[in-house]
């Protein structure tokens, strides 16, 4: 059995001014080194979570421990363990790339105060000289960091945040608002880091193809758990693939399927639902002369999209 | 505790260097002081009876240095709002650092933008002939440094009751303004009348004011005629009310930045 490093027991969390609860009652824990994903569509109350988690918002009720410390009473050692990436860039964009790693590490207690970069231990110079190298900015890091492109500047976020060797690595939507090579470049990057430092990674995000490589999806909606498991659970939870055939003779062909005693509709085209069936069984103990086959495996988005409109309903 | 010091004194560092880069801003808070300085105090200077009894100008500058010391630390307070929009405090709310060394750090390092805008003020002032010798200085800059740290926490208590920068930048001049008037700053008061009496000496900035005319002319025949109180008198409600509005600043700000 996995340690776990999250704990969230029946989290519960009202705005001031809200009628209803934008987290009701939500219970689950992540494990220790797992790649994470909360997912869910705009306003189902993602970022909420998230800033409870990170210490950065009071929740109404429930219990939360983090890294084995409670929530509301060592947030300071919460703090301590934890790296975050948020929605919206947290950058200084006066500061120069340096000087923003710089900054985050000297209030995180890892080196004296010195009133410059050249003034630094050298053990910092090296590592930021890493670091830079490692997400390509080193040429870079004595710009402003208002000079960056959007991928440029999460990537430092992330540089920024790993300088204090978080256990936990909280990731609010990074990807929102970079472009497709920006965020398959990020992914990779992320999927190194994980590698390398064996982060735990808690991620939220409304794109479900980077939900995909998690270890598990917990699927949210208007603060309600909708579902919690490994991709392919969840795949075989809400996804009914099969196979479309088709043949001259659609007489024989159904009375093979009968035979079978397979789940099809149709009356040729025939659509056999899979159930978790071998495609290619199936197709080999076919005697008749097919004219048409297609294999509908839908992606986990559409199962989401199917799942979210459901919701919608 | 190493830590607390490391992260205040980073807070303090990352204020003062925004402001060596902001040449804009550098540029617009000597503005102020030269046009109250240079215009209305040598105007006034010029057009007053020359037996009040002092230099109206000498009057004005001391007032406007101590004046432009609080409010430039009080308004530099306020820009954790701006962080906040810009999210840049996420990042500061989000370390394992106390919510008082974020505070203090910001006082600090806003204290210290003020102190080097002051610096242009007194150069300013040996400029347009004030009388500063080396012993008035001397004495002008630990007052300097208390108007500070008054104007960096009531500053914070200010803070703590705005939601955004747009109510900041609207109501911040309200909160100001007559503060201008009622601490004296260009205006004398030593005697008003009973009721703009008591408004003037509840404001914050009458003291700060006060106690910089205090060190200004403490063996000048003009003193009797210009400042209201002792300087042990300013220097204790400043001190009083700095612990004040800090503490109850500091702990509405963290209040509301938590509770949505």
């Amino acid at each position: 059995m996995l340690e776990k490093i999250i704990e969230v027991k029946k989290l519960v969390k009202k705005y001031k001014k809200a009628n209803k609860p934008a987290v009701d009652s939500i219970t689950f824990d992540v494990k220790k080194g797992e790649f994470f994903a909360l997912l869910g569509p705009n306003g189902a109350g993602k970022t909420t979570i998230i800033s409870i988690l990170t210490t950065i918002l009071n929740k109404s009720g429930g219990e939360v421990k983090i890294v084995g410390f409670d929530i509301d009473k060592e947030a300071d050692k919460i703090r301590k363990n934890i790296g975050i990436i948020f929605q919206n860039p947290s950058l200084d964009l006066n500061l120069t790339a340096e000087e923003n790693i710089r900054f985050h590490a000297l209030i995180y207690g890892l080196y004296p105060f010195r009133p410059s970069f050249s003034l630094m231990p050298e053990e910092y110079r090296r590592e930021v000289f890493k670091l830079a190298e490692i997400i390509g900015i080193k040429k870079d890091i004595v710009k402003p960091v208002k000079t960056f492109s959007g991928g440029m500047k999460r990537k430092l976020e992330i540089v920024r945040s790993l300088i204090h060797k978080p256990k936990i690595l909280f990731l609010d939507e990074p990807t929102s608002g970079l472009d497709p090579v920006s965020r398959r470049n990020l992914w990779k990057y992320l999927q190194d880091i994980r590698k390398r430092y064996k982060t735990t990674i808690f991620l939220t995000t409304h794109y479900l193809e980077e939900a995909e490589d998690a270890d598990r999806i917990l699927i949210i909606d208007r603060g309600k758990i909708v579902t919690l498991g490994t991709p392919a659970k969840i795949k075989k939870e809400l996804i009914d693939s099969s196979i479309i055939l088709n043949a001259k003779d659609k007489a024989a062909l159904k009375s093979e399927l009968d035979a079978m005693k397979l789940d099809y509709e149709g009356h040729g085209p025939f659509k056999i639902k899979l159930n978790g069936k071998n495609p290619q069984k199936i197709i080999k103990s076919i005697r008749s002369d097919l004219t048409y086959l297609d294999i509908n495996n839908p992606k986990l988005e559409d199962a989401y999209l199917k799942l979210i409109a459901k919701g919608i309903k | 505790m190493i830590n607390q010091i490391t992260a205040i004194l980073t807070i303090a560092q990352r204020d003062f260097t925004k402001l060596l880069r902001d040449r804009a801003r550098i540029l617009a808070t000597f503005i102020f002081p030269f046009l109250f300085i240079g215009i209305l105090g040598t105007s006034l200077e010029s057009n007053l009876p020359p037996n009040i009894g002092y230099s109206f100008k000498v009057f004005v500058f001391t007032g406007v240095l101590a004046q432009t010391l609080f409010q430039s630390t009080a308004s530099g307070i306020i820009s954790l709002i701006e962080d906040r929009e810009n999210d840049f405090s996420q990042e500061i709310f989000v370390s394992p650092i106390s919510r008082y060394s974020i505070i203090i750090g910001k006082i600090l390092g806003e204290t210290a933008v003020s102190m080097a805008q002051g610096l242009g003020i007194i150069a300013f002032g040996l400029l347009i002939g004030i009388p500063l010798s080396l012993e008035k200085l001397t004495f002008m800059f630990p007052a300097g440094l208390m108007a500070c740290l008054f104007g960096g926490a009531f500053g914070i208590l200010v803070l703590s009751n705005l939601k955004s920068q747009r109510s900041a930048n609207q109501i911040f001049p309200f909160i100001i303004f007559p503060q201008f008037f009622l601490a004296g700053v260009f205006n004398p008061i030593k005697t008003l009348p009973p009721f703009l009496h008591i408004l003037s000496r509840v404001m914050p900035m009458t003291y700060a004011v006060d106690l910089m005319r205090g060190v200004y002319y403490a063996n000048s025949p003009e003193k009797n005629l210009i400042v209201l109180h002792s300087i042990s008198w300013n220097v204790l409600v400043i001190s009083v009310f700095f612990i004040i509005f800090l503490l109850l600043g500091t702990a509405l700000f963290i209040k509301n930045e938590k509770n949505k």
